[in-house]
């Protein structure tokens, strides 16, 4: 399908919708594109190629409101979707605060194209994607005798989103992505670690296709022979790649959802310090180029560029239209673009070099947060370091504690986020932390 | 395609009139089969004729592979959910397509497709053909039913339940639990339900199907004391029809919830550091999920990457200790009455007295092992390729008594409720996450405690456990497990056990 008759599939669910007894409607398509490559130990083990389509309704019916999606596009079947679909939400209890996006919060139009879209990945043969593939397995493959399996993989994905809304809104987005990952699994006499790499883009021209088979191996190597160190509290460098898994909660506890159903350990805390005042966050969708750059959000939302935390302040939520009118608040947006982070001067091996005693993460093993209290605990695995250098790898240990306190422990950011992703997370320095091992 | 509307009709013995005055939330845009006519049935459902069937497998052989299969999915999934005490949101999904699959040696190539047009199918087996490439050879099966046993037979179909029969016990859970504790301030509760009719062809000729119920119950409650606030959520999931929905479901939700929640008010943290560790009988069952089920998954010991890759015929744990994978319980959220590549779902011994029997195998980890297919090839839906996956996997009883292995430990803890875990497969390192439990001193329960993550390394685990209890018992939770970006669900069970030694999270002095 095309955009336009995206367009024109949407204008006419909701015209029967709004026929069939609905009020309001907002309907999205969306049709996503994919192509999966994975090579291992120098043989092609798996191609896949994937086309998805769906169409979602959100009905508001007397005051009631479900939602509803399909990848069943033929005009009949839709219609008769709808009117089930409606027939079913009658019989559901009545909610004052179901309505669409106030008009005037939608984007309007004339704002610049995000650009985040690159149709060329379309026109690149199969073969030269399995190329790049053997290129990242052959950095890796037969480099070293304790090797058991390397595998590496291509992957793409070309998808667009058309949503339009029976009071006003029309608009479309489209993005691109495309990435080249190797995984490295090791033996020795102790088990058989494993490790990866990767790189990604919006743009084939522009992303990294070499270093990647190298740096999983190198990752993999240093890995071997893990020992897990005594329980104690130590100071931890967390390395930029998995900094996400101590954020999740914290974005989680942002927003409006978890507001209302009282599982946000920052509930109150708005223009109140939550964390060290090196902490600074700024949701940006105006970033140029960027994976999150957009000129409107999921609902439709114009999007506006907000202060999330401003020197350890929080002075922004997500929030939702729905959330928005349960809790009295305004609408921001119940979902992130950019998220830049306030750098610091030092890379994570800088921040390492100086660490007297302490762990470095470069992996997380499960664990979970509490939204509600903040109470967090996670396996990790990483490095011991002492006197500024690495000593041995670490594992099988834990690290537990408060997300209201633990941001507060945040000593020292660092300026090594890496492109490609919304979520521009540098390798950080955190004081105090309560680690269980031995 | 249009679905012909007799055959809904069928399906549930219903008038048409009646199932649109109280249409489920959804139907379907379709209609259904029926179930006693068997691969008729199916291939009416999926508009298909065993022709068409086998011009596509010829399309997707073409190129030379060894063998080929299709498998057609039409999934129907409601969710209603009660928030501020109503059940004011409903969420209804449908998914349809056929995948296609073509194996070369133990390569693969993968596609599907959203139409089952003729054009569209042979495009997309055209698409997966091209992971082989040597000259086409023609092949014409004959076509072999495979009837398989019904381990999950359905009173109601979710297909003939309107969203008006699951609202009241939606609406009774709640004001249970606000009338059970005054600290109570907020419950949400869903019902979520599906319905899947699968059907599958092979290039070896073979026909299977399936109709997969599937319902959950999830329900959180939130409570306040002297400003501080704990939620708990738990959960039932089964394969059956709307007779799932009780009283008695109600009445087990609501008091296992708040007795929980109230708990957690009194629980702190332990020590860090290593321990002995007792788990409770039932969902601590996800020991052996994380610890060995995954690492005994074949895709992973034919790639070598698995830490039990060189562990089969080894004893791997005390005598006392048989480890199973069971596909064919009664109504279970983890069964199967066939596996999505065709094949017979089984009970598997992976552990028998203490020794490593088998692994988890899909087609390709049985060919290249030479064994016969466990029934463990599964996948999320149409949109992906089968790989190795666990079912209800589970301990069976030992000769310990549950009083006697928390007595015999002198510092440890005793963990009961569960919400997530992982593992490392290479590494061995697993963890999973402890909602509730409490501390063991002297050999007593003491002190509750919440909220801390264990991790251990797989092998030395199950070596470690030094007793099991007699009173194993199935977690009816609704436990989803992932793995390459797959959902599927499972179940877990496990008698009480002791672990000699696992390093559990905490707090340092």
């Amino acid at each position: 399908m095309t955009i336009n008759e995206k367009y024109a599939l949407a204008d006419l669910v909701i015209e029967h919708a709004l026929k069939s007894g609905a009020q309001q409607v907002s309907v999205s398509i969306d049709e996503s594109r994919s192509n999966d490559i994975e090579i291992r130990d120098k043989k092609i083990d798996k191609l896949t190629e994937s086309t998805r389509n769906g169409l979602s309704i959100d009905l508001y019916v007397d005051k009631k409101y479900s939602s509803a999606s399909t990848n069943r596009l033929k005009k009949e079947e839709l219609f008769k979707f709808v009117d089930e679909a409606i027939a079913a939400t009658r019989f559901l209890a009545e909610d004052e605060f179901r309505k669409l996006p106030e008009p005037e919060l939608y984007y309007k139009g004339g704002g610049k194209d995000p650009g985040i879209i690159d149709n060329s990945i379309d026109s690149v043969d199969a073969r030269t994607k399995i190329d790049m593939a053997n290129l990242v397995q052959d950095e890796a493959y037969g480099k070293d005798e304790r090797i058991i399996s390397v595998s590496s993989y291509y992957s793409d994905n070309i998808s667009n989103r058309v949503l339009v809304t029976s009071n006003g809104f029309r608009g479309d987005n489209s993005d691109s992505s495309v990435s080249l990952t190797a995984a490295v699994s090791m033996k020795s006499e102790t088990g058989r670690p494993s490790d990866y790499w990767y790189e990604n883009s919006i743009f084939m021209n522009k992303l990294l296709k070499t270093g990647i088979g190298t740096k999983a191996l190198e990752r993999a190597i240093r890995k071997l022979d893990p020992k897990k160190i005594k329980s104690g509290k130590y100071p931890m460098v967390l390395e930029n790649r998995t900094a996400m898994n101590l954020f999740g909660p914290l974005y989680g506890a942002l927003q409006g959802y978890s507001l209302y159903q009282k599982e946000s350990f920052l509930a109150g805390k708005l223009d109140k310090p939550i964390a060290s005042k090196l902490l600074t966050i700024t949701d940006d969708p105006s970033l140029p180029l960027s994976p999150g750059t957009r000129l409107f959000d999921y609902e439709g939302l114009a999007a506006v560029k907000r202060p999330v935390i401003e020197g350890g302040v929080l002075r922004n939520f997500y929030i939702d239209t729905y959330y928005g009118r349960k809790l009295g608040m305004k609408a921001t947006s119940g979902s992130s673009s950019n998220v830049l982070f306030a750098l610091g001067t030092r890379d994570m091996a800088a921040m390492v070099s100086s660490m007297k005693k302490g762990i470095l993460i470069t992996g997380f093993n499960g664990g979970n947060c509490n939204g509600s209290t903040g109470d967090f605990s996670y396996g990790i695995e990483g490095f011991l370091v002492e006197g500024g250098k690495i000593i041995h790898p670490v594992n099988e240990m834990n690290i537990t504690g408060n997300m209201t306190e633990v941001f507060f422990n945040l000593a020292e950011m660092g300026n090594d986020f890496r492109e490609g992703s919304s979520f521009r997370i540098p390798s950080m320095l955190f004081e105090n932390i309560d680690f269980s091992g031995i | 395609m249009n679905f012909k509307r007799r055959e809904f009709v069928k399906l549930g013995g219903i008038g048409l009139a009646g199932a649109i005055l109280i249409p489920p939330f959804l139907k379907s845009c379709t209609g259904g089969v029926n179930l006693s006519k068997g691969s008729e049935g199916y291939l009416n459902h999926f508009e298909v004729t065993p022709q068409l069937l086998q011009k596509v497998i010829s399309a997707a052989m073409e190129k030379g592979a060894d063998y080929a299969d299709l498998f057609f999915e039409h999934t129907i999934s409601n969710n209603s959910t009660l928030e501020d005490g109503k059940v004011n949101q409903a969420y209804s999904n449908i998914g349809f397509g056929v995948g296609i699959r073509v194996l070369k040696g133990d390569q693969t190539g993968y596609a599907f497709s959203e139409s089952i047009t003729p054009e569209d199918m042979l495009k997309a087996a055209r698409t997966a053909a091209n992971i082989a490439n040597s000259s086409g050879k023609a092949l014409s099966a004959d076509i072999t039913e495979f009837v398989s046993p019904n381990y999950y037979p359905v009173g109601t179909s979710w297909e003939n339940t309107s969203i008006k029969d699951k609202i009241p016990f939606l609406q009774k859970v709640n004001d249970s639990i606000f009338a059970a504790d005054k600290r109570v301030t907020k419950v949400n509760a869903t019902i979520g339900d599906s319905t899947s009719y699968i059907m599958f062809y092979s290039s070896e000729g073979k026909l299977a199907y399936d109709f997969r119920p599937m319902v959950y119950m999830y329900v959180t409650s939130i409570m306040e004391q002297n400003g501080r606030i704990e939620n708990f959520g738990v959960s039932r999931s089964a394969r059956l029809g709307s007779e799932f929905l009780t009283e008695q479901l109600v009445d087990s939700l609501s008091k296992e919830v708040v007795a929980k929640n109230a708990l957690l008010f009194e629980a702190g943290k332990p020590k860090a550091g290593e321990m002995e560790v007792v788990m409770s009988p039932g969902e601590s069952g996800i020991l052996l999920h994380e610890a060995i089920g995954h690492a005994f998954e074949a895709d992973f010991n034919r790639k070598k990457t698995s830490i039990f890759s060189d562990k089969m015929n080894k004893k791997v744990a005390e005598n006392f200790i048989t480890i199973v994978d069971d596909g064919t319980l009664h109504s279970d959220r983890g069964s199967l009455n066939v596996d999505d590549e065709g094949n017979a779902t089984e009970r598997t011994v992976l552990v028998d007295k203490g020794i490593l029997t088998s692994y988890l195998h899909d087609r390709i980890s049985a060919n290249y092992y030479k064994v016969k297919p466990t029934g463990n090839g599964r996948r999320q839906n149409f949109r992906y390729v089968p790989i190795p996956r666990m079912r209800c996997t589970r301990m069976e009883n030992g000769p310990h008594k549950n009083e006697e292995i928390i007595a015999s430990v002198k510092n440890g803890i005793y963990v009961d409720s569960f919400s997530n875990g992982q593992v490392n497969i290479g590494a061995g390192d697993f963890t999973f996450f402890v909602k509730s439990g409490y501390l063991i001193e002297n050999g007593k329960l003491t002190k509750p405690i919440k909220d801390i993550n264990i991790i251990g390394n797989g092998p030395r685990a199950l070596a470690d456990i030094s007793m099991a209890g007699d009173d194993t018992k199935l977690s009816d939770s609704t436990w989803t497990c992932g793995k390459d970006g797959q959902s599927v669900p499972v179940t877990m069970g496990l008698p009480t056990v002791k672990i000699r030694k696992l390093t559990v999270g905490g707090t340092n002095a």
